[in-house]
């Protein structure tokens, strides 16, 4: 009778279940925001500005008010008079929901049309007259904090220049004091340049004001719908318990999907107005242009090196380019996120950075894009310093980083910035990666193609990032703590529901928080639904984005779990009529410790929960538990590319991805697998196309997806995944961030292999993208190719 | 996609056709495989009242050969058809060359040779390919057909010369010289992306010397630039190093590149130099192995 049960047939941890959401997608039977239709529902269209930089002189809607099917023209003026011009950031800053006095970027919304289809809305917004006076344009740092610059914010009192903040963090005195014992310095000026998140849904709503229950449902594309029910009852100032946030079936969040737009806003103050449903959904352009980029960081890095190889000190600076409004979703602590994660995996006793932020006439809202928090441009900076070091040592760049890692002994290891790493095999995952690429074997090949002119290079990429906001008590946003939530219900045949605060968005939540729930009970993955995203049914949480879920929430879900099977185990001793100590516990199935043989399943407990459950027990077997962390979880990567660089044209083309990545324990390891592939896929684009540029008047160049480039299957390369398994230590199952790890390591191993190419050409730096043109312009004028991409003309 | 208001025609001949883009008196557009205009009525950038589209109108898909060499692509053939062509990839190399770098494979089931030489984009493939190859285009029009050579095709940046009641019909390349050889190199940051630099080169041969050569350029200019003298300056000659290189400098001359976000002028020219010399250096290799 007792055979135990089989944890991967059941579908628990380590098994490389199939999604069980592909079912509805791959049948295109998913439900997104736009495919809801609610009876009496209008459509709303946005007028955006077509200039960076302008005062508003007059709009004029009277036009539009006269198409026949237009329900509303909201302005600027008009939200103002309902005290909703202007609404708060993440960042505790303030960013405007229709302009009033200026327009601070291209794209930024102007005025709202409501109407009864959205073609006549669309008409409308054309009929819109608006009267600009054209301002001096600032699009980037240099100039936003040049001698005389215009001042973008004039709308805030004490706002004297472009300057968001200054910021600073790490040991000024140490660090200084290294610098001066230092044999070398190595230094390096870098750009991460602006990207998009792009995912392949954009934004919308549809907010459905019922004046009879006084009730506002919105469903949105939200990746975090309790922080938006906090927000909208700030904002339009209704209670929480009448607000419901329902954020359906999402296509792609990567950050770009936290923030709280203007679309949303507009789009509930007119279903207020109007009390008939309003759906907005945003087109690409208006995607790529108004929301949430990420990155735009400019460094200047420096090292003190030890001949022999150490790494004595790091001094960092960087300058944000924040756009028109401070609203980066971000811990309310660190104004540059996580940047100060930099050089986390190496032992380097002093460290200091200095940050300032800058406005700028462009889009707001540095989105942690696929990143835990400005992790990305932290791993990138670090790695292409580390790689210049070696370069400026004359030390083989493996030896180099090996030379530096903490140690597997060294944990929990304080990084000189005051994070606290605790686990990790930093240089056997090397040394897989190494491995598996052939390094010796490479680096002849490249001697040997470099006698015939041809132009071979490999980069490394090595890093641990702190994934998992919070622990409470470092992050909030704007306040809340970042901690995670899940809800079980086990029903009375043993099946179950499942809610989280988190919201999946192609990450595969349903499928494997499932697997946590097998793991914990024994009961087969299949038996259990997966809810979230709506904030009448799931229990409050923070949401999903860098790379939460699964430290936080997914370690909710095993804690609630284990609830589930404490009560459980009281059910089991009173079926089997021997005292609760007496009772033991196997995958699905308790049993009598002395009679292996007398048991009850988990099934069988559920049942005696609601028909047989002992005198005094309460009824039922559901729970709740919310998870806060003792520790962000440390995922560590090594990703090693090979490239071969054409001379005469700059095309490079790879060779060879390696990725070796410790996630700690693989839930399901096919899905981890697709998130690597994921993440290496953008970071091949962030390396060699997708940016965002902006030409001198504040022109967005990138609005499209033919001048916005996204990587298809044609150029992407193949990746070979590889494993190493440290368990977290402090997480129930072990189980560590993984979601963004590629995206945030693998930029630095592209670039990093090319720049290995280009090596004894004096070329110390070429920013990414590293496009044809960039490249051989390098090479062949022998210098570096530093900045934005800029938009050159023949008049410049 | 949310366009302006326009009246939709699907009629079922050309005479049809002509007749309702007689009606529409310039206000009418002719709908092929719909991958530029769609895009274009997407962002409101044109505004027609009328959209004729032709895709009912039966036996304009073809591609073939004449007895005598002359190839003739209709109005309805897609860029898949030719990309999947057997006798495009045995006869005409340079055509064959330039049809899987066209956009992406999901454009090119939809979009047209033809359509692409209307639409004169300076940054579309094909009007090089068909420059290069000496072709022309058919309209046909209330007063008949006339046959009007790609070089005057094509007036400006998307723009051509068809009056407001012609339909192209087909597009034509006369028969080779000789041998046909050549090429089409393309530079493009991702797979479906406009041409940075698009080269095409058009040869025939007889015994080791050069009879016809054309060279065309894309991306390069406010139109497709053709670069006559380069091909003249291979014309009677074999293909060695020396006009190899000769004809890949005046095809860097002619281009009239812009500096943009794609790469500097500078940069585009010595691709044009480079591509050229590819191109050519590729025909004499296939010609050393063949002979
Ligand atoms: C994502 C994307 C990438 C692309 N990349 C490339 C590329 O790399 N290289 C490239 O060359 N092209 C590219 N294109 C354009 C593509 O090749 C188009 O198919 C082609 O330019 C137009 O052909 P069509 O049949 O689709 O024409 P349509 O879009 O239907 O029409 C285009 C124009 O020509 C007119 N027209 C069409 N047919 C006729 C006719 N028979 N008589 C009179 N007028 C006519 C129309 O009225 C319209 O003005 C791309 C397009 C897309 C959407």
């Amino acid at each position: 009778m007792s055979q135990a049960l089989d944890e991967i047939k059941i579908g628990g941890l380590g098994a490389s279940r199939k999604r069980v959401e592909d079912n509805r997608f791959l049948r295109g039977k998913g439900n997104y925001v736009d495919d809801i239709v609610l009876p009496g529902m209008l459509h709303m269209e946005i007028l955006r500005s077509p200039l960076a930089h302008a005062r508003i002189r007059s709009v004029d809607a009277s036009k539009a008010w006269d198409i026949p099917g237009v329900r509303l023209v909201l302005t600027g003026e008009m939200m103002a008079t309902r005290n909703l011009a202007w609404m708060p950031t993440l960042s505790y800053d303030t960013q405007a929901v229709l302009a009033t006095d200026k327009v601070r970027f291209q794209g930024q919304e102007v005025a709202c049309v409501i109407a009864d289809d959205p073609y006549i809305a669309k008409d409308a917004c054309e009929a819109i007259v608006v009267d600009y006076e054209p301002l001096p344009v600032i699009v980037n740092p240099t100039q936003a904090m040049a001698e005389g610059a215009p001042l973008i914010r004039d709308d805030k009192e004490n706002q004297h220049d472009n300057v968001v903040y200054d910021w600073e963090v790490g040991d000024k005195a140490g660090t200084d004091a290294a610098f001066a014992r230092a044999d070398r310095v190595s230094s390096l000026e870098l750009h991460y340049p602006r990207s998009h998140p792009s995912p392949l849904e954009c934004c919308g709503s549809i907010a459905d004001f019922d004046r009879s229950t006084s009730k506002l449902t919105v469903y949105m594309t939200t990746q975090a719908p309790h922080i938006i029910r906090a927000a909208v009852s700030m904002v339009a100032e209704l209670p929480e318990h009448m607000i419901r946030i329902v954020s359906p079936d999402l296509g792609g969040g990567f950050g770009n999907k936290v923030p709280v737009y203007p679309g949303y806003v507009a789009s509930i103050l007119a279903s207020i107005l109007l009390e008939r449903p309003v759906k907005w959904i945003e087109d690409k352009s208006g995607n790529l242009i108004s929301t949430g980029f990420g990155r735009d960081v400019y460094l200047q890095g420096e090292l003190a090196l030890r001949n022999d190889g150490k790494i004595l000190a790091v001094r960092m600076h960087t300058d944000a380019d924040h756009g028109a409004f401070f609203s980066d979703a971000q811990p309310s602590k660190f104004k540059i996120g996580l940047m100060h994660s930099a050089f986390a995996c190496y032992d380097i006793p002093y460290a200091h950075l200095t940050a300032r932020g800058m406005y700028t006439n462009k889009a707001p809202g540095g989105v942690a894009y696929r990143c835990s928090l400005r992790v990305t441009e932290a791993m990138y900076f670090q790695e292409r310093m580390v790689q210049a070091a070696a370069d400026d040592l004359g030390i083989d760049q493996a030896e180099f980083r090996r030379l530096n890692f903490v140690r597997d002994d060294d944990f929990p290891h304080r990084t000189p910035f005051g994070f606290l790493t605790d686990s990790g095999q930093y240089g056997k995952c090397l040394d897989v990666g190494l491995q598996a690429v052939g390094y010796e074997n490479f680096l002849k090949q490249k001697e040997e193609a470099k006698k015939r002119g041809r132009l071979l290079g490999i980069g490394i990429s090595t890093m641990t990032e702190p994934l998992g906001a919070g622990n409470s008590r470092e992050y909030d946003i704007l306040g809340i703590k970042m901690f995670d939530s899940a809800e079980l219900r086990v029903h009375m045949s043993g099946k179950a529901i499942l809610r989280t605060g988190a919201k999946t968005q192609g990450q595969g939540h349903e499928t494997t928080w499932a697997q946590i729930v097998s793991h914990e009970l024994g009961i087969p993955a299949e038996d259990i639904v997966v809810e979230e995203g709506d904030t009448d049914t799931a229990p409050f949480g923070m949401g999903t984005y860098a790379s939460r879920s699964t430290p936080v929430a997914g370690a909710a879900v095993a804690m609630v779990s284990r609830k589930i099977r404490a009560k459980a185990r009281k059910l089991a001793a009173h079926l089997l009529e021997v005292s609760e100590e007496d009772v033991e516990w196997e995958l699905g199935r308790f049993y009598v410790r002395s009679a292996r043989d007398r048991g009850v399943t988990i099934q069988e407990c559920a049942m005696a929960a609601y028909s047989n459950m002992p005198d005094g027990m309460e009824p039922g077997l559901e729970n709740n538990a919310y998870y806060d962390p003792p520790n962000l979880t440390w995922p560590f990567a090594c990703y090693i590319v090979t490239v071969e660089v054409d001379p005469q044209t700059g095309v490079w083309d790879v060779l060879n991805v390696v990725a070796v990545d410790d996630c700690g324990v693989r839930i399901n390891p096919m899905i981890v697998e697709g998130q690597i592939m994921g993440g290496l896929t953008e970071a091949y684009a962030m390396a060699s196309m997708q940016f965002i540029t902006f030409d001198a008047e504040g022109n967005c160049v990138g609005s499209n997806y033919m001048d916005y480039l996204l990587p298809t299957a044609w150029e992407t390369p193949g990746f070979e995944l590889h494993e190493v398994v440290t368990p977290c230590p402090h997480h129930p199952i072990g189980a560590k961030g993984v979601g963004e790890c590629a995206t945030v390591g693998g930029p630095a191993a592209f670039v990093n292999a090319v720049m290995d190419a280009l090596k004894g050409t004096g070329v110390r730096n070429i920013d990414m993208p590293l496009l044809a043109d960039r490249v051989y312009e390098a090479l062949t004028l022998r210098h570096d190719v530093s900045g934005a991409p800029p938009v050159k003309t023949d008049d410049a | 996609m949310y366009p302006s208001r326009f009246r939709y025609e699907a009629p079922q001949s050309l005479d049809h056709a002509i007749n309702l883009l007689h009606e529409g008196a310039g206000e009418a557009k002719v709908l092929a495989g719909g991958q530029s205009l769609i895009p274009l009525l997407k962002l409101r950038f044109a505004a027609p009242e009328l959209l004729v589209d032709i895709n009912n109108i039966s036996g304009l898909d073809y591609h073939r050969f004449e007895a005598d060499g002359t190839m003739r692509v209709g109005a309805l053939c897609r860029h898949a058809a030719l990309e999947r062509s057997s006798i495009l990839a045995s006869r005409a190399p340079t055509m064959a060359a330039a049809a899987p770098l066209i956009a992406d494979p999901i454009v090119r089931n939809r979009g047209t040779l033809v359509g692409s030489l209307c639409h004169a984009d300076p940054q579309g493939d094909w009007a090089s390919v068909v420059t290069a190859l000496g072709g022309h285009v058919v309209a046909l029009g209330p007063d008949g057909r006339r046959a009007i050579p790609i070089t005057e095709f094509v007036s400006g940046p998307f723009q051509n010369v068809l009056a407001i009641d012609e339909i192209a019909v087909e597009a034509v390349i006369p028969a080779p010289k000789g041998n046909a050889a050549g090429g089409y190199l393309k530079l493009e940051r991702r797979v479906g992306d406009f041409a940075t630099v698009g080269v095409a080169v058009a040869i025939d041969t007889s015994g080791n010397q050069v009879t016809r050569a054309g060279i065309a350029l894309t991306g390069v200019g406010g139109t497709t630039i053709e670069a006559a003298g380069a091909g003249q300056a291979l014309v009677g000659r074999p293909l060695t190093a020396d006009t190899i290189e000769r004809a890949a400098n005046l095809a860097a001359e002619a281009a009239k590149p812009r500096t943009d976000h794609r790469g500097s002028a500078e940069y585009k020219r010595h691709i044009v130099h480079t591509f050229v010399t590819r191109i050519l250096n590729r025909v004499t290799e296939t010609a050393d192995k063949a002979a």
